[in-house]
């Protein structure tokens, strides 16, 4: 096999970690609560900015830095939910939309005041690993196995305790499980923390990957819901798997071809798929 | 129907004055512009209003606009025949995406979500195709010969007003036959219940690709018009989703229910833009975006029908408050996926 294709595979299943952390968080928020957070790329954002901040102009150690990063943006998905998504919970789904979308100007436009539209690095990378022919970058590496120890730390969440089956629940059906029991806006609360939580992780993997700008989310935003679309809305299996399905795509589309046209060939995919399972590729 | 077109023409006309009075050239820019965007607006409403969410409109505007100026400066071919072809494109792409989308009932999130790929795409085309096209840099339409402006439809302020008038009228025109015929009906039946709409008999699709070409070519002309007027296009102010959300806000803030509401949407927008640029310059970068966002939010928590919801409301209830039941139009509410 041509060590290059080889190369964009292992890139693309590399790319597809990264993607995989987003598109669970949304996936979780969409799947119990019902609502599509169109600023979640956005609060990864403001997650990248803690990290670099606290690290290069506070001076925090790296992982102390990381470890701040998940409440900090945590918290930001608790108060998303409480101010903006709670109060229209009975809205039409366009209007939630929108209003998440509002939430998307307003952390772009806060983080270009605060922090001005400069690229800003962290400045931290590892040594490139040869395996059998292959290069492969030692960040990407590191970030590949966190993003699916986090996967499997979520998953292991939603099975095994109490909570998590609670909000296992919710998303089935929620009009019987408050009958049950089960208290929706306490799981929803929940549910906008960890999806949060997933965001921050998320925040922490890419800083060491790109440079961070109040546009930064726009390069991953989009396609993070498309692939969350793709898996089906909810399904997070299927998210998980069309994560690393979108991630062969784009990098071998872009061994190919190059990189933007191979970002059309993902996008047509995606409306392809649409026509084709309307309710996403993994749909039972 | 004479007695009814009475007044908008009679407006329409004292608008068309408004060159001739010699305003000032910021104030004819800010009125332009403001009439094209309204252009947009309208037309994203026209579906928006039935459920029919595009995050995507966006690509609509580029789609004409590139046609246009491409047609002009490599095969010479004057706007004004480079504009309808451009539409007529604009229009078709909305059916190439529309008809599969509603024949296999693509509703709701998940429609929403294929029109903002679309958009992505020709947004990402137009950048990669940067030979033709210029990229993210942009490109200029070619400045015509001495003498035959007019007929490159390169026009002073006063032209591109008139134009634009006839443009809007032409959007608030179709909104207008589009309620009185049985589309619009069909439409509203559609956004409560799809599946009861077929079953007495309603083309559900057909009658959502209708609505579909209307709202895609008044788009696509709004984009001609925009680029030809400004002489500049570039991907990111006519495809993508920056623009495409610019455009649902102005038609969600000035109300999607009322025929003016997107109208009253851009003047408030465009108003909004120019004061937050005038009050904080190139100082607090970012400013604006932060007010525009937190507005958004505020609209969609205590305004969701936009302005013209609330000039609606405080209407009928001191006219006839038995009325009011009427004015309330389904919000429409795609089925549960």
């Amino acid at each position: 096999m041509d060590p290059f294709l080889l190369e964009a595979l292992v890139n693309g299943v590399l790319l597809g970690g990264v993607f995989a952390l987003p598109v669970l968080g949304l996936n979780l928020v969409f799947g119990v609560v019902d609502v599509i957070w169109l600023c979640y790329a956005e609060l990864v954002m403001v997650g990248m900015y803690a990290v670099w901040f606290l690290h290069t102009q506070a001076g925090w150690p790296l992982a102390l830095a990381f470890a701040a990063c998940l409440p900090v943006v945590a918290a930001l998905g608790v108060a998303l939910h409480l101010l903006v998504v709670r109060p229209l919970l009975g809205a039409p789904p366009i209007n939630q939309v929108l209003a998440t979308g509002g939430v998307l100007f307003v952390l772009q436009g806060g983080a270009t005041l605060v922090f001005s539209t400069d690229f800003r690095s962290l400045g931290v990378e590892m040594p490139p690993m040869e395996v059998g022919e292959v290069f492969v970058s030692g960040t990407k590496l590191a970030a590949f196995v966190a993003a699916l120890f986090g996967a499997a730390a979520l998953w292991a969440f939603l099975k095994f305790t109490y909570v998590g089956t609670a909000i296992r629940a919710i998303a089935r059906d929620r009009e019987v499980m408050p009958l049950m029991g089960v208290d929706p806006r306490r799981s929803y609360l929940v549910t906008s923390a960890i999806g949060g939580t997933l965001a921050g992780f998320a925040a922490c993997l890419l800083v060491v990957q790109l440079d961070v700008h109040p546009f930064v989310g726009l390069s991953f935003g989009p396609i993070t819901f498309i692939i969350c679309v793709m898996g089906g809305l909810g399904n997070m299996l299927g998210g998980f798997l069309a994560a690393f399905l979108m991630g062969i795509l784009v990098s071998v589309g872009g061994f190919w071809w190059n990189t933007e046209m191979s970002y059309v060939v993902a996008f047509a995919f995606f409306i392809v798929v649409m026509f084709l399972r309307p309710r996403g590729l993994f749909a039972r | 129907m004479t007695r009814d077109l009475a007044l908008p023409l009679l407006v329409l006309a004292a608008l068309a004055c408004v060159p001739l009075l010699g305003p000032p050239e910021y104030f004819m820019h800010l009125a332009i512009t403001a009439l094209l965007v309204a252009l947009a607006c309208t037309a994203w409403a026209l579906m928006g209003r039935f459920g029919l969410v595009s995050f995507g409109h966006g690509a609509f505007l580029g789609i004409a606009a590139y046609t246009m100026a491409l047609l002009w400066n490599f095969q010479g071919i004057t706007p004004w025949i480079g504009l309808p072809v451009g539409v007529a494109l604009a229009a078709l792409a909305g059916a190439l995406l529309g008809w599969p989308a509603f024949r296999l009932r693509v509703v709701g999130h998940y429609f929403a979500l294929v029109t903002l790929a679309a958009g992505e795409i020709v947004r990402i085309l137009v950048t990669a195709t940067r030979s033709v096209t210029g990229g993210s840099l942009g490109m200029t339409p070619d400045q015509a010969p001495p003498g035959e402006a007019l007929a490159a439809m390169q026009l002073g302020k006063a032209g591109f007003w008139w134009l634009g008038l006839l443009a809007w009228a032409c959007g608030l025109l179709a909104w207008r036959l589009l309620d009185r015929s049985m589309t619009s009906k069909a439409l509203a039946a559609v956004a409560e219940d799809e599946d009861a709409a077929a079953s007495i008999g309603i083309r559900v699709a057909r009658e959502k690709l209708k609505v579909t070409l209307i709202s895609t070519a008044l788009a696509g002309l709004a984009g001609g018009l925009t680029a030809q007027y400004r002489m500049y296009l570039n991907p990111e102010s006519l495809a993508g989703l920056g623009i495409s959300l610019q455009i649902v806000f102005g038609a969600i803030a000035g109300g999607m229910y009322s025929p003016l509401g997107p109208t009253m949407g851009a003047l408030f927008t465009i108003g909004l833009d120019e004061t937050l640029r005038v009050t904080f310059g190139t100082q607090f970068i970012g400013a604006a975006p932060l007010v525009y966002g937190l507005l958004l939010v505020l609209f969609m928590l205590f305004l969701p029908r936009g302005i013209a919801g609330l000039l609606e409301v405080r209407g009928r209830t001191a006219t006839a408050p038995a009325a009011r039941g009427a004015a309330t139009v389904p919000a429409a509410q795609p089925p549960r996926a």
